[in-house]
């Protein structure tokens, strides 16, 4: 099964890390996507640019709205993903769990919907 | 046999049947559906012949097939639905299975049930419904909302399984303790709620103390090895043992020092010891529900609130504010203390866990301070405490038992 894993943490907080931190994160973040490379698990995945930098767009009476921002405001920013395959839940969440940003944030995980032919 | 007898199979055979179907059809609804039709046939067929020698064995090969009928029945075979059917017509030529694997299902559907990416109360839920073999409806009353909402939560919840790809199986051994802990969580929720609901008028509300051990029973013999299911299991049937004295008509608290011993269910409670002593001499780290068993034990086992070994219970929750500490814990220990060393030492000890914030926004705090004040015949500083007792409580029997100590007391 496919999954897509959705990095979620406080961006302002994560903005205040010092240089030493913010580069052990980095190669932590590394190490953790080769692994899922050799394994065979990774499909994508992507660091975004903090919400400042987020445009929400929506179509009404035909008519293109964009505001500044993102879509909701909440405490836990969406940061980045990863689209894996896993045998099964366990498998996700045990990929999930090692992603270095679970352990000051939160990770959801969500099965990508497939259909049938 | 009549339908009840049949009922009563019905009711025995349920979810283990349904188990090992759900492993052979690959889903939880075809397999409840198609259990259901099973249910039909033997309904009629049973109450004109006699039951076959393995009613379980039965019900799973009718249901089997009926599960086949309906996905051929299903108007356009797509490739998905062909594999499943050819897959269930060479699984119903295998031959019959070995018992650990129908032991194995048993186990299967409740880790899955018990996945912890349910929210409790689901699991809670699901496994009333498959693991016990409740009705919606019943599950429905046991957690007072309506049959509709419940059978909702209820679809969800199987919905996810299958399409959150939760996999049908006991967990690997690396990851079989912290599962565990989570299974053992729910059937204590099961049998709390039924614990503090008994004092409900609804007949028809199902008795889940009894569920609970029945749950607990079936673990311990699906995985014998395991001191956290003996303890447990020793808990609930210790704890139970006590039921019919705790309660009077009316519905007041009986407090334990004023129980009638003689009401207590002798045989679950040397059942419950037994229990408690096998598990005690297992190997590993001492486990929670194993200590509380034990103090459950000594509790039980003594013949008076005076002649009770206090010392040695005692000991046991200083134990268990070690390894699982917790506000109830600590006003437990504390209480345990007031009956070794006298309320005093015991209030100290109240206060200075209370400093530390150790019981924060816990409401029977009050409650524990007032009895201890009310001992130590500080009567006005009693009083406020149980005022503050009353106020913390939504629970009647709570405020009258507290109006009673205030009365008692006097000027």
């Amino acid at each position: 099964m496919q999954y897509l894993l959705m990095i979620y943490q406080n961006e302002a907080e994560y903005a205040k890390i010092d240089t030493g931190t913010s580069q052990k994160m980095s190669a932590e973040y590394e190490a953790f996507t080769q692994s899922i490379v050799r394994n065979g698990n990774f499909k994508a995945g992507d660091r975004l640019r903090p919400t400042t930098t987020a445009t929400t767009v929506r179509v009404r009476d035909g008519k293109t709205l964009t505001t500044d921002g993102p879509f909701a405001e909440t405490r836990e920013q969406l940061g980045g993903y990863y689209l894996i395959e896993a045998k099964d839940l366990n498998a996700a969440i045990e990929i999930a769990a090692r992603i270095p940003s679970a352990r000051i944030g939160s990770i959801e995980v969500r099965p990508i919907w497939v259909y049938d032919k | 046999m009549t339908p009840t007898d049949i009922d009563k199979v019905f009711r025995d055979e349920a979810g283990r049947a349904l188990a090992t179907l759900i492993r052979l059809v690959g889903d939880f609804d075809l397999a409840e559906d198609a259990l259901q039709d099973a249910f039909a046939v033997a309904l009629e067929r049973w109450s004109v012949c006699e039951l076959p020698g393995n009613p379980r064995a039965w019900l799973v090969n009718v249901a089997r097939n009926k599960a086949i009928d309906r996905v051929r029945r299903q108007a356009a075979f797509r490739g998905k639905q062909q594999a499943l059917l050819h897959e269930l017509e060479l699984n119903a030529q295998a031959p019959a299975e070995p018992p650990a694997m129908l032991d194995d299902d048993m186990l299967r559907l409740i880790f899955t049930c018990c996945h912890p990416a349910f929210a409790s109360e689901v699991q809670v839920a699901l496994t009333l419904r498959t693991v016990c073999g409740l009705s919606t409806a019943q599950v429905a009353r046991a957690f007072l909302v309506s049959e509709d909402a419940m059978g909702q939560r209820l679809v969800r919840a199987k919905q996810k399984i299958r399409l959150a790809g939760i996999p049908y199986e006991v967990p690997e051994p690396d990851a079989l303790a912290p599962r565990l802990d989570g299974v053992l969580a729910v059937i204590y929720l099961v049998f709390t709620e039924g614990y503090v609901a008994t004092s409900g008028a609804d007949l028809m509300r199902p008795d889940l103390a009894a569920e609970a051990i029945r749950l607990a029973r079936l673990l311990d013999r699906l995985m014998p090895d395991r001191a956290a299911i003996k303890g447990l299991l020793a808990l609930m049937l210790l704890h139970d043992a006590r039921r019919a004295g705790r309660e009077t008509a009316a519905g007041d608290i009986v407090l334990l020092e004023e129980q009638d011993r003689s009401l207590w269910d002798r045989a679950q409670i040397e059942e419950g010891s037994r229990l408690v002593d096998d598990a005690l001499r297992m190997p590993g780290r001492p486990q929670p529900y194993v200590v509380q068993a034990a103090i459950a034990a000594l509790h039980a086992r003594a013949p008076s609130y005076g002649q009770t070994d206090w010392p040695q219970i005692a000991g046991l929750y200083e134990v268990l504010v070690r390894i699982n500490p917790s506000p109830v814990i600590e006003l437990n220990h504390a209480a345990a203390i007031s009956m070794v060393d006298g309320p005093a030492r015991a209030l100290d000890l109240v206060d200075a866990t209370a400093a530390r914030g150790g019981l924060d926004g816990y409401e029977l705090l009050p409650a524990v301070r007032a009895d201890l004040l009310r001992r130590l015949g500080r009567k006005q500083e009693a009083r406020d405490a149980y005022a503050a007792a009353t106020a913390a409580t939504q629970l009647e029997p709570l405020r009258r038992l507290y109006a009673r100590r205030v009365r008692e007391m006097g000027d």
